[in-house]
């Protein structure tokens, strides 16, 4: 090889520094890819979190990088508030700290871009400055629309939606002043008034976006803000001429939208009714079929059914998450399974706050996944299921949704645990859940309602399955 | 920007998200929350660009207080700051949960059991 393309090499940190961005590419890509199967998917994000590492090592040498003291700073605070999050989260809280996250990658991503306009705002092109502008607009809006979405799925803020007499109006006021400041800013580079206008109207529009959507909608809401914070770094990484950046954010937004639209499928709604649908805050009257009367079952004769059962099927919803009973439903499955009854669980794909998380808390508690049912599998083995117990969960078990075309959530795909010969419903009171809906499963001639916190029900269950 | 890096970014934009579309749609339901977490994690890359403004420019206390165009470097500094605190916890946290997440999915928890 040409000895001076060598020495050239040697003395441009910034090839080499390029060089360790395509390969820090490479992995993360690797690594997402090995996410598609649970054996794999350590190993690849090791991969990825080395060329993580590799990055931001590289990036250190930055022929731009002049003054290290705040770097380090910043270094050394985010990566022991991280360690702590990533060692003490429990695994019930993780939908609250991914909105959290995805607050916080909306701000650095905002952040960047308006440290990017105060300094280099009269010197950048007009495409430069349209990427800043959807960075810095999707930055704002993504980081205090995550922090509303953190704050309902906490309990600091009510999970029911606030919605008001024009709102819709008054969203749609603030988006076009948003877009109009933006609009100005392309013509205009030194028009700094504007711009910061078009910061604080995006904060204000991120509030105004989530406060009308309620907690059981959250899923689909975590996905989209996900993928806004996505499309912002990539948008950063127009601005920054940075192809890591654009491709990291890419998949990551992506990755979002395509959450997204499993989760509105899953719920037989569109995006756009999610987001201005308000659901959850009309107390519909859904027609009659929703009367008679709920048949209570004692701990002792609901342990006896599992106990003599063959086939029993767990739906957990979000209830066994705040409920904290994962490992409670695993201590009967233990005790049925010793008595030779087979046990499996079906989830749903919006059971809980965010996708997936039934099965993380599951595979908490130790259940091996292969025990663990997406609803297309489980559904046609519920007719020869004796038992279903439904652990805190209610809209995505309710047959209205498929026998009704006039509820609410007519359409919704959902587990049908009517189907089973018996159903026994674990639920803290006789209220209607969060969707506010009546649900005709409960008055059913085989569903029977055990009352109580699920976590003391479930370990008493085993307790008595055990007796038995 | 150049006419032709930009025409590049936007192949590598086109390109990054058909194959994101590619490799996403291939992840299970079961890991839909690692995958939130992983990707989480992997957009904290915005870290370098970060990186980059918290260290370009001298901060000064007196300028930043002096205010007007004079303290705008000590501005961006500061922001530069907090974007590398927030992306660190992000890609900190983000690793060490998915990873905690994934070390529970396994599939062999009865034969283990059994052996017992």
């Amino acid at each position: 090889m040409d000895t001076q393309a060598i020495q050239h090499v040697v003395q441009s940190p910034n090839y080499i520094l390029e060089f360790t961005y395509l390969i820090a590419s490479i992995l993360f890509i690797w690594g997402l890819k090995s996410l598609s199967h649970p054996d794999t998917a350590r190993q690849g994000m090791h991969l990825a979190e080395a060329g993580m590492a590799a990055a931001i090592l590289g990036t250190l040498f930055h022929h731009d990088i002049h003054f290290f003291g705040w770097i380090i700073a910043g270094l050394i605070l985010g990566s022991m508030v991280g360690a702590a999050f990533a060692i003490w989260v429990p695994m019930t809280a993780m939908p609250q700290r991914t909105a959290l996250s995805h607050a916080f990658g909306a701000v650095a991503a905002a952040l960047v871009g308006i440290a990017e306009f105060t300094m280099h705002a009269g010197t950048m092109s007009m495409f430069t400055r349209s990427a800043l502008g959807l960075e810095v607009m999707l930055g704002t809006l993504t980081t205090t629309g995550s922090l509303i979405a953190c704050g309902k799925l906490q309990g600091f803020i009510r999970g029911t939606p606030v919605q008001f007499k024009g709102q819709q109006l008054l969203n749609l006021l603030i988006f076009v002043g948003m877009i109009g400041c933006f609009g100005h800013v392309l013509y205009d580079p030194l028009a700094s008034g504007y711009f910061y206008g078009m910061v604080a109207l995006g904060f204000l529009f991120g509030v105004m976006l989530v406060i009308p959507i309620g907690s059981a909608d959250m899923p689909v809401v975590m996905s989209l803000l996900n993928s806004y914070a996505g499309l912002s770094s990539a948008a950063t990484g127009f601005v920054l001429g940075n192809n890591i950046l654009i491709i990291a954010g890419t998949l990551d937004g992506f990755s979002g939208f395509i959450l997204s639209i499993l989760m509105c499928k899953a719920m037989n709604r569109s995006i756009t009714n999610v987001l201005f649908g308000g659901f959850g805050s009309v107390h519909h009257e859904a027609g009659p079929g929703a009367t008679g009367e709920m048949r209570e079952i004692s701990l002792e004769d609901a342990a006896v059914r599992l106990a003599y059962a063959g086939k029993v099927v767990f739906v957990p919803g979000y209830g066994l998450a705040t409920a904290q009973a994962q490992h409670a439903v695993r201590d009967l499955a233990n005790a049925l399974e010793a008595r030779g009854v087979t046990v499996k669980y079906g989830i749903h794909p919006v059971a809980g706050r965010m996708p997936g998380h039934m099965n993380v808390l599951l595979a908490e508690a130790n259940v091996p996944y292969g025990d663990l049912y997406e609803m297309e599998t489980i559904n046609p083995e519920l007719d020869s299921t004796d038992v279903a117990v439904v652990v805190g969960a209610n809209d995505v078990v309710n047959p209205d949704a498929r026998d009704n075309p006039n509820s609410p959530i007519a359409g919704m795909p959902i587990i049908e645990v009517d189907k089973a010969k018996t159903v026994i419903v674990l639920k803290r009171g006789q209220g209607r859940g969060f969707s506010g809906l009546e649900n005709p499963l409960f008055f059913k001639q085989n569903t029977s309602m055990l009352y109580g916190d699920a976590k003391n029900t479930l370990s008493q269950l085993a307790q008595e399955v055990k007796n038995v | 920007m150049d006419p032709m890096v930009l025409i590049a970014a936007l192949y590598v934009f086109a390109l990054a998200a058909f194959l994101g579309y590619q490799v996403i749609s291939r992840v299970p339901p079961l890991l839909h929350t690692p995958l939130m977490s992983a990707t989480n994690a992997i957009s904290g890359i915005s870290l370098v660009g970060s990186l980059v403004i918290a260290g370009a420019y001298r901060f000064d206390l007196q300028k930043l207080l002096a205010g007007g165009s004079g303290a705008h470097a000590s501005w961006a500094t500061l922001m530069g700051f907090v974007a590398v605190f927030t992306a660190t916890v992000n890609v900190v946290s983000g690793f060490g949960l998915t990873d905690r997440m994934l070390k529970m999915f396994r599939k062999d928890i009865k034969k283990k059991e059994a052996a017992k």
